[in-house]
């Protein structure tokens, strides 16, 4: 990772870059967008730089998924990122750091979750099945008691993503758990400042009703080429030498040609195996890249996914009932994917489970026979790297962003708390807080203020 | 970290899986009228302080003895079984397994008729299905019986019922109690218009408990003559309004519950509080009510809705303040479409109860808040032989459940 990554704090912008490579005005605009994000980071609240601040993490057992455990150890924080991890007669402490006990705790990384809803967003409407110009960025409250909830399950960088009920149903986005008050703070970006983001699909029953949807599997997968196949076409064409060729932008072909060009993923909802071994087949013809999530039947189909190298998300469910199409869902997916070799991660699909208890899906999946050391992986580098974040976060390596959780004890332990979360160096959660233990317990106040109930209000006739 | 999974518990999930899927492993049944030994590292016997070292003996669906193994006489003929952990069989306090069914297809849903906003002559047993694959899975997971029937999701719902897990279906209590939901919850669907709103809900609530107990007082009428015809849905009610079969509200906010508590009190009829996400904020009130609580799952989704203000703590603070209470698996639409008592007592285990505590909620005080103590609920000689194994603390997120024994009968014998 070069040293000069920039840092959120860094004026790189405080936008979003839509435009893609092929886009006339990309850079205008994003001139624009600099001068403008200038005067807003100036505004923002809660965000003083780090810089020179140094942090020295002692005494606990240090779990970095990157390396094996070290007992004793201590992490050395600097500027927000980690600079130092090793036991603590051989880590020597910085004398300007700031040196924080936590003896006979356990310090892992932060936890990523590659599959959240929360925060109150959305992605496409019911107009059409592919929609793959709506990002669900534009629609996130930052303020959702679900930000905090999730910082006090551990929780450091999330993909949040539309729904399933669409072939494309928008672009999700990945941010971290900073303790912000807008979307642009939240963003996790790339070199360049641009906000890091994916495509949400979907196949199976969710995604098929009435037209223009889907009635059929066939007919979804058709749809998908077709759009893919336009793609293409957009593709060859905003590269023409002659300018005066090529065509106008256009959102949804430009979203789905940064899937074709790799530098946006595809994360894809699945259940069924035929419909698993559905997506693998229009990544062969396209050549995007892929997640699997939820993959209720990967247990079945684990040879082709490990040979096709596809990564899989998986949720982690203690009860069945929610529709057909998963109902051979299993524990032991996790289990059966980590003997197959398949990379793993699991995620919250929060409100499905909630995310103060996403450890406690890694443990189910170490109940029905997953490794402790891969099924923390799932919940760390594992998740980071369907991400394209695996050489940031998801493991605690000098070098990587300070995010780190400590815990009370065994992370897969039912009466393990979330002590604190960290994200960049910065506490973001502290169970000690009376506020923030509201969050991690609940109660009055930890929902939405509860409104008067109006009956007949609205357009009368 | 290591690597404490056994690989047989991988080969069973892994390679055993489609078959445990459909049906649960080979019946391991055993004949009627055998004699078990069960012997447990721990006994949780939910009737004294837990026993080390401890065995239970079962004879005829019954259990005969239970104490330190050193002083109890085993059977020589007895078929034994060891576990690291034994405890009673787990009571699910509330939930519609068996009307609803693991597919959530309308085939397999039984749970609710949204037809009519008030249908208290609806009768669980004609719904329950003892082999559902719904049941099954509970069951794997230690549940031997089930407070269950007709769901949250109309003004009164129907009746429910206590049933054990197992196919043959042991019924402890036809009609247990009467299910009435209060709150967004309970508005009437589809194209009926009442009940509308919480107070709309609470004016039907109390207009139809006022006909039941004028047909209670006509029905008494020492003319034969001029008694009233027969009407189920009127019977029902009369029987509620005189203490026969309690109410179990669901209401989850506040407001809700105060409403409740204070229709039982103007007709003098029982209640139980069902699901009571903010019962923590009306400790008092319930406690003076004298009204036990069927609590919520713990980790019910509290995102948005009206549980919106639910605790993790909720269960330890009824505890605390000596509110009869036992935890339940619960309904909600969508996934999961019900949950695991085993699993959410664990969770209740980390926020504020002790084990024995919490086992209790799944345990004795569902059984005795159910009016079934004197079958189930405790380990104790004369007690039906309801037993869960575990190969550790039961609550542990990667403890197995090893076995379940239903009247003397091992049910489920493969780790899940």
């Amino acid at each position: 990772m070069p040293a000069t990554w920039p840092r959120l704090e860094a004026p790189s912008n405080g936008l979003i870059r839509s435009g893609s490579p092929g886009s006339r005005r990309g850079s205008r605009w994003r001139s624009a967008a600099i001068a403008a994000a200038l005067a807003v980071l100036v505004l923002v609240r809660g965000q003083p730089s780090p810089a020179g601040e140094t942090l020295a993490f002692i005494g606990a057992t240090v779990l970095p998924v990157s390396s094996a455990e070290i007992v004793a150890g201590t992490v050395i924080v600097k500027d927000g990122r980690i600079v130092a991890v090793g036991p603590g007669p051989t880590t020597p402490v910085p004398d300007d750091a700031e040196r924080i006990d936590v003896t006979g705790k356990v310090i892992i990384p932060g936890l990523v979750d590659t599959h959240s809803h929360i925060g109150g967003g959305s992605g496409g409407d019911s107009s059409a099945p592919v929609q793959p110009d709506v990002r669900i960025l534009d629609s996130i409250n930052p303020r959702d008691p679900g930000f905090r909830k999730a910082r006090a399950g551990g929780l450091t960088t999330l993909n949040i993503m539309p729904g399933s009920g669409l072939l494309v149903s928008g672009q999700t986005v990945y941010v971290k758990l900073r303790r912000v008050d807008t979307m642009e703070e939240l963003l996790q970006r790339d070199a360049a400042g641009n906000a890091l983001v994916g495509l949400k699909m979907a196949n199976g029953t969710n995604s098929q009703r009435d037209p223009p949807f889907p009635g059929t599997r066939g007919k979804s997968a058709a749809i998908v080429r077709q759009k893919f196949t336009a793609a293409r076409e957009y593709q060859r064409k905003i590269a023409d030498p002659d300018i005066t060729k090529r065509p106008p932008r256009d959102l949804e072909l430009e979203s789905l040609v940064e899937c074709l060009e790799g530098r946006r993923i595809v994360h894809h909802h699945s259940h069924r195996a035929d419909d698993i071994l559905t997506v693998l087949r229009l990544r062969e013809e396209f050549g995007f890249r892929v997640v699997l999530h939820h993959v209720s039947e990967a247990w079945k189909v684990s040879g082709e996914l490990a040979r096709a190298g596809v990564p899989c998300s998986v949720i982690v469910l203690d009860s069945p009932g929610g529709k057909i199409e998963a109902m051979d869902m299993s524990l032991a997916t996790g289990a059966v994917l980590e003997a197959a070799g398949v990379p793993c991660a699991l995620h919250t699909d929060d409100p499905v489970t909630d995310s103060r208890l996403f450890l406690r899906s890694a443990a189910l999946a170490v109940r029905a026979g997953m490794s402790r050391e891969k099924a923390l992986e799932a919940l760390t580098l594992a998740g980071a790297r369907m991400l394209d974040l695996g050489d940031r976060v998801g493991s605690l390596e000098p070098g990587k962003d300070a995010d780190l959780v400590i815990l009370s004890g065994d992370p897969f332990a039912v009466r393990t708390k979330v002590l604190q979360t960290w994200v960049e160096g910065r506490k973001v959660f502290d169970r000690d807080d009376p506020e923030d233990r509201l969050f991690a317990v609940g109660g009055y106040g930890a929902g939405r203020d509860q409104q008067a109930e109006m009956c007949c209000a609205g357009p009368t006739k | 970290m290591s690597d404490k999974a056994p690989r047989s518990t991988i080969r069973f999930f892994a390679v055993g899986l489609a078959a445990a899927l459909f049906v649960f492993a080979a019946d391991p049944a055993t004949a009627a009228g055998e004699t078990l030994a069960i012997h447990g590292r721990i006994i949780h016997t939910m009737a004294g302080d837990p026993i080390t070292d401890g065995v239970v003996v079962v004879t005829d669906g019954r259990i005969v003895a239970v104490g330190a193994a050193a002083t109890v006489a085993v059977p020589a003929d007895a078929r034994v079984l060891r576990a690291a952990v034994v405890t009673p069989g787990l009571v699910d306090a509330h939930c519609v397994v068996g009307l609803a069914g693991y597919l959530n297809q309308d085939h397999d849903q039984d749970q609710l008729d949204a037809t009519e906003p008030v249908q208290p002559e609806l009768r669980a047993v004609d719904a329950y299905n003892s082999r559902e694959r719904l049941v099954e899975w509970v069951r794997g997971f230690g549940v031997t019986t089930l407070h269950t029937g007709h769901a949250p999701g109309a003004l009164v719902s129907g009746q429910t019922m206590v049933v054990k897990t197992a196919g043959t279906a042991t019924v402890l209590k036809a009609t247990a109690m009467v299910a009435v939901t209060l709150g967004d919850a309970g508005r009437a669907q589809g194209d009926k218009k009442a009940p509308g709103t919480r107070a709309k809900s609470v004016a039907m609530l109390r207009t139809e408990l006022a006909k039941g107990a004028e047909y209670r007082r006509k029905q008494a009428d020492p003319d034969v003559e001029k008694r009233p015809a027969p009407d189920l849905r009127l019977d029902v009610l009369a029987r509620i309004v005189a203490g026969e079969w309690p109410l179990l509200v669901t209401a989850n906010r506040a407001t809700d519950i105060e409403a409740a508590l204070r229709v039982a009190e103007e007709f003098g009829i029982r209640i139980v509080l069902d699901s009571a996400a903010e019962s923590h904020l009306l400790i008092d009130r319930i406690r003076a009510a004298g009204v036990p609580v069927i609590l919520h799952p713990t980790m019910k989704r509290s995102g948005a809705g009206e549980a919106e203000n639910a605790s993790f703590e909720t269960a330890a603070t009824l505890r605390k303040a000596g509110i009869p209470m036992a935890l339940q698996s619960g309904y909600e639409s969508y996934v999961p479409k019900t949950r695991v008592v085993l699993f959410e007592a664990g969770v209740a285990s980390a926020n504020g109860l002790s084990i024995q505590e919490a086992l209790a909620t799944v345990t004795i005080d569902a059984a005795r808040i159910l009016g079934v103590a004197d079958r189930i609920g405790s380990i104790e000689p004369g007690k039906d032989a309801d037993l869960a194994l575990f190969d550790g603390d039961p609550f542990e997120y990667t403890t197995h459940c090893t076995g379940v024994i239903i009247d003397g009968a091992v049910v489920a014998d493969q780790p899940r």
